[in-house]
């Protein structure tokens, strides 16, 4: 459980957790940024300190790093939180996202979209990670049907799909695909691997 | 609300089966060298003073204590242990399970069974042995035995002597070691740094392909051990590892009354100054001090931690049959 946010003043007091209260997915503030605790080890020789050895993950660079606490210390909470929302346009500098029950919209940057960018197709809807309000990660879904915007026409009839060909879709991503399938064909893809999974069936 | 599968031991049946045929080759040894079997109480009116040690607190209320009773759970049972010896007991052994607040991870659980002895007329080296042939009568293959002073192991690793560098030293070796998030840390003293260094970056590469012993301590982490009194004084204290974990602690025991009064006394003041509660000295063990008890050397050996070892488990939790989450 968090601490409590207003102390009996009724003024804001940063939310903190103690070390007691660490555990994998906990969300702290270090140096600065929003790190996700992936892994918490607790130290102690027998007639000793006790510390606990972390690895974070800086949600804002996404690098892992390891850090040393001593047991019993209080660390900054972070207001970071994970929900679906719909994307809506870029206008060539942010990314504009909308929760879907809210309907509030949020922009995010290059350095939240970042890779995710190549994926994004309007109206599919993202796990987007907000910090204090605002974006920091987005995720595209696992699975996008997007439409071949370009791809070497020739080869027709071949179908035996040895090594395929690159082909760029709508978003402006190239996946290989295999060499039957054409210009303005729609395809599913994996946006975790970044492969062509099939055709996609018409509705 | 309880996952499914929560009733569910968190050991796997052939661990258990392993404990208990560990429990037995222990008995027999200790029946074949003539080592006597005690049984002291779990609860205590005294605790620990040590402040790196939190006892957990009970209380009984009834006949013999109609006001209530408060009562610890012990850490370890040696100060009843050491009564026995001054009481004449001879050479004694005992596996219980012991109790430490705050202490829960992938080799700790709040709850943990602890085989602990007594030799009066062996000295810790000697003990030390000891402890070496104990464990090798349970491990499959014998496993080789190394030696090594604290200092020793300091230097090797490290490159400082842990009884002279100052604090600023060894926060400075943490920082360049790479002990990630050192330069924040607010440790207070120089053992505490000690322990940051000691469990971080040297304890891991102990035991690596058998027993490694490590003696001659810090004298200011002297716990019950006597203090040899040399140029440098050190603690007559012992640790062995296994696979770079902590299996067993030893001392050459302390038996003057008046300075194992003086220590308890300097620890509670420690953990008044930290904020940690005073507890009760053990009177009776310093009333057993002063009567006479034997020279003697001790040893506790963590009986899960030599279980994970036996049975090849990285985590305590599935070594103890229900651990805390499952308790």
């Amino acid at each position: 459980m968090m601490c409590a946010a207003i102390d009996m003043l009724g003024e804001d007091v940063m939310a903190s957790y103690s070390t007691n209260e660490f555990k994998g997915g906990l969300k702290i503030m270090l140096d600065g940024d929003p790190c996700s605790i992936i892994e918490n080890e607790f130290v102690k020789p027998g007639k000793g300190q006790a510390f606990n050895r972390v690895k974070i993950r800086n949600l804002k660079t996404g690098r892992v790093l390891e850090k040393t606490f001593k047991s019993g210390e209080s660390v900054e909470a972070a207001d970071v939180h994970e929900t679906e929302m719909q994307y809506l346009y870029t206008d060539g500098e942010f990314w504009h996202f909308m929760d879907p029950q809210s309907f509030e919209q949020v922009s995010a940057d290059q350095a939240a979209v970042a890779e995710s960018a190549k994926w994004l197709k309007e109206e599919d809807v993202c796990l987007v990670t907000l910090w204090n309000g605002a974006p920091i990660i987005v995720e595209p879904p696992k699975f996008v049907i997007l439409n071949i915007s370009d791809t070497d026409p020739g080869l027709k009839g071949d179908t035996s799909g040895s090594g395929g060909k690159p082909a760029t879709l709508e978003t402006g991503a190239v996946v290989r695909v295999p060499l039957f399938v054409q210009i303005g064909e729609a395809i599913k893809v994996d946006t975790r691997s970044g492969e062509y999974v099939s055709r996609a069936k018409e509705d | 609300m309880a996952a499914s599968d929560e009733w569910q031991p968190s050991a796997a049946v052939e661990t258990i089966r392993a404990r208990a045929e560990m429990l037995e080759g222990i008995r027999r040894f200790f029946r074949r060298i003539g080592v006597l079997e005690v049984e002291t109480p779990v609860c205590s009116r005294y605790a620990a003073t040590d402040p790196a040690i939190e006892s957990i607190r009970t209380r009984y209320r009834g006949p013999g204590a109609a006001q209530g009773l408060d009562l610890y759970l012990h850490t370890s049972p040696e100060f009843p242990m050491k009564r026995l010896l001054a009481a004449g007991s001879g050479p004694i052994y005992q596996i219980c399970k012991v109790f430490r607040d705050g202490e829960y991870g992938s080799r700790h659980n709040p709850e943990f069974s602890l085989l602990e002895w007594y030799r009066p007329g062996l000295d810790y080296h000697q003990l030390m042995q000891e402890v070496a042939q104990l464990v090798n009568g349970l491990t499959a293959q014998p496993l080789p035995v190394e030696r090594f002073s604290y200092a020793a192991l300091f230097e090797h690793y490290l490159g400082l002597n842990p009884h002279l560098a100052s604090q600023a030293r060894l926060r400075q070796c943490a920082i360049t070691q790479g002990v990630s998030g050192a330069d924040q840390l607010a440790i207070e003293d120089r053992d505490g740094w000690l322990d940051l260094l000691m469990s971080h970056l040297i304890e891991p590469r102990l035991g690596r392909g058998g027993m490694t012993f490590v003696y001659d301590y810090p004298a200011s982490q002297a716990a019950l051990a006597r203090v040899r009194e040399e140029a440098t004084p050190v603690a007559e204290r012992f640790e062995l590892y296994i696979q770079g974990i902590e299996i067993a602690n030893g001392f050459q025991e302390l038996t003057s009354a008046e300075q194992q009064r003086r220590r308890f006394t300097d620890e509670n003041h420690r953990r008044q100054q930290t904020g940690q509660s005073r507890v009760p000295i053990d009177e009776t063990l310093l009333a057993a001090l002063a009567a006479g008890m034997p020279e003697c050397s001790g040893v506790a050996l963590g009986l899960d931690r030599l279980l994970m070892v036996l049975t090849g488990t990285a985590d305590i939790r599935r070594v103890v049959t229900f651990d805390l989450s499952r308790a």
